[in-house]
Parts: C-alpha cells; sequence; structure tokens
C-alpha cells in the first residue's frame, strides 16, 4: 500500500507530501502521524505542502484533524509551504483552517515550531542575554 | 455555446480520481487558464466526484472544453445513478452534511466555478454540471 514517509529529526516528525493526496492516502497519513506522535514523543508535527496543488475539503479536514489530535498528544502542528493558488481556493471554499498554525516555508516553520515548544530554551537565552 | 471536445472518464474507484484531476488540468491548461483558477475548478472537481463516489456509488464524468462568444473554458459533468438528494436546497446549504463531512462540498465547489447545476432525483441519481470560463472571475 502506499504511504508518505514521516522522519524523526529531534523532538520534531517533518512529512513531505510529494505526490497529489487521494482519500485513503490521506486518512493512512493521519493515523501514522498520530501512531508516530505517541511512539516518538514528538513535540512538533512538521506538514510540508508545497509540492500540493490542490487541498479540498476533505484534505482540510484531515489537516485540522491532525493538529487538534497532535494538541491533545502535546505536539504543535505547523502546516508551511501552502501555493498561493491553493490559499485563495481554501478561503473561497469556506476553508479557513482555523486551528492549523501555519508558516512560509520548512525554515521559518521550524523557527515556529521551536518557539512553541521551547519554553525552556527561551529562558536559557534570556538568560544569556541579561549576562551581556 | 460550442463544445470544442469531449470525452468520457468513468470514476469507480477513488485511485480514479488522480486521473481525473490530471485530465482536467490537461484540458484547463491547454486553453491558458491561469493556475488560480485552474486550482479552483480542480478543487470544486475533486469535491463533487467524492460525492459521486461516496453517495452515489460512482458514476460518469464527462470533461468538455466549450466556447462561448469566443471565450473557451472547461465543462464537467458527474452523472450517477445513486440514490439522490432528497433536498437539494438543503444540500446547498453551508454546514450541511448526511454524512460525517463538513458540509462544504456542493456550495464550495458552486463558489469556485462560474456556471454550477445540479438535478437530482431520489431513486435515480445526481447530474451536477459547472464551467469554469478561461478568465471567468
Amino acid at each position: 500500500m502506499e504511504r508518505i514517509p514521516i522522519l524523526k529529526m529531534g523532538p520534531f516528525l517533518l512529512v513531505t507530501i510529494q505526490v497529489d493526496l487521494y482519500d485513503r492516502l490521506a486518512l493512512t497519513l493521519e493515523n501514522d502521524l498520530i501512531n508516530m506522535v505517541s511512539k516518538t514523543e514528538a513535540k512538533g508535527v512538521l506538514i510540508d505542502i508545497s509540492a500540493v496543488s490542490i487541498v479540498d475539503s476533505f484534505m482540510g479536514r484531515i489537516l485540522g484533524n491532525i493538529a487538534s489530535m497532535s494538541k491533545i498528544m502535546d505536539a504543535a502542528t505547523v502546516v508551511v509551504g501552502m501555493q498561493p493558488a491553493v490559499a485563495i481556493t481554501l478561503v473561497e471554499l469556506g476553508l479557513t483552517l482555523s486551528g492549523v498554525h501555519t508558516a512560509l516555508d520548512v525554515e521559518q516553520g521550524m523557527e515556529l515550531l521551536r518557539t512553541k515548544i521551547g519554553n525552556l530554551d527561551t529562558d536559557e537565552e534570556g538568560l544569556y542575554d541579561s549576562f551581556i | 455555446m460550442i463544445v470544442l471536445s469531449k470525452e468520457k472518464l468513468p470514476i469507480q474507484r477513488e485511485q480514479d480520481v488522480v486521473l481525473f484531476r490530471n485530465r482536467i488540468k490537461e484540458l484547463a491548461t491547454k486553453i491558458g487558464m491561469s493556475l488560480v483558477n485552474q486550482t479552483k475548478l480542480i478543487t470544486a472537481a475533486s469535491e463533487l466526484v467524492r460525492n459521486m463516489l461516496r453517495y452515489g456509488g460512482g458514476g460518469i464524468t464527462y470533461l468538455e472544453v466549450v466556447s462561448k462568444s469566443s471565450i473557451p473554458g472547461v465543462r464537467l459533468t458527474f452523472a450517477d445513478e445513486g440514490p439522490g438528494i432528497a433536498d437539494v436546497t438543503l444540500a446547498m446549504k453551508d454546514g450541511y452534511s448526511t454524512g460525517k463531512s463538513l458540509g462544504l462540498g456542493l456550495p464550495g465547489a458552486k463558489r469556485l466555478v462560474n456556471e454550477f447545476d445540479i438535478k437530482s432525483e431520489p431513486g435515480k441519481g445526481t447530474t451536477v454540471i459547472i464551467i469554469r470560463w478561461k478568465n471567468g472571475l
């Protein structure tokens, strides 16, 4: 069965969707991701959709589901790289993806995840700053 | 309205949807439709074809390149012989769903295209026809 690979990178899980999704593939991804969050105790999930040309209401719902489920499992979700045409279409469709964090690219997405889980790190940085 | 080309594509499985979407993209690209309009058309088609699979048990789609006042467009027809929709007005409302979905499919698809026509008869099936013009807003 076709599957979308999930990479573990430190406390984060990385997913790059390179194919056009059909419903079952999206459902499998949702399931796999939540299991991975539980297994690896990941603190953040980054989903790169820059190669996805179509996000319809089903796919949008799956993204929302992944974000809500991850949140319950104490992990933050960021969706990155949405194509402008996809964003325009989603809003017109009536789907605003409320509850899903977004960033323009992977780099900014990682940054967002770090600040979301990095209370401890920021404290240390703050301490360091005050030394200077 | 003139029909410039017409092809038929049966949809019986989810995997057929990918082929269907690709074919629409080819036709829309051929007539020079902008990327945003292509995305809107394919997204609308994706919603309608899902409805057809989920509620109508699959069906037939027709993909046509049409022309009106020498402006080209893509016309898509989705015909199933499923149970039909009991109340089309209700089904066209945002947030209404008999399944577990968000209820955005039909009303959302209508917003994404220039022309939208739905006919449904309980017990006989549902036919939806949509058109997106090359430069239609």
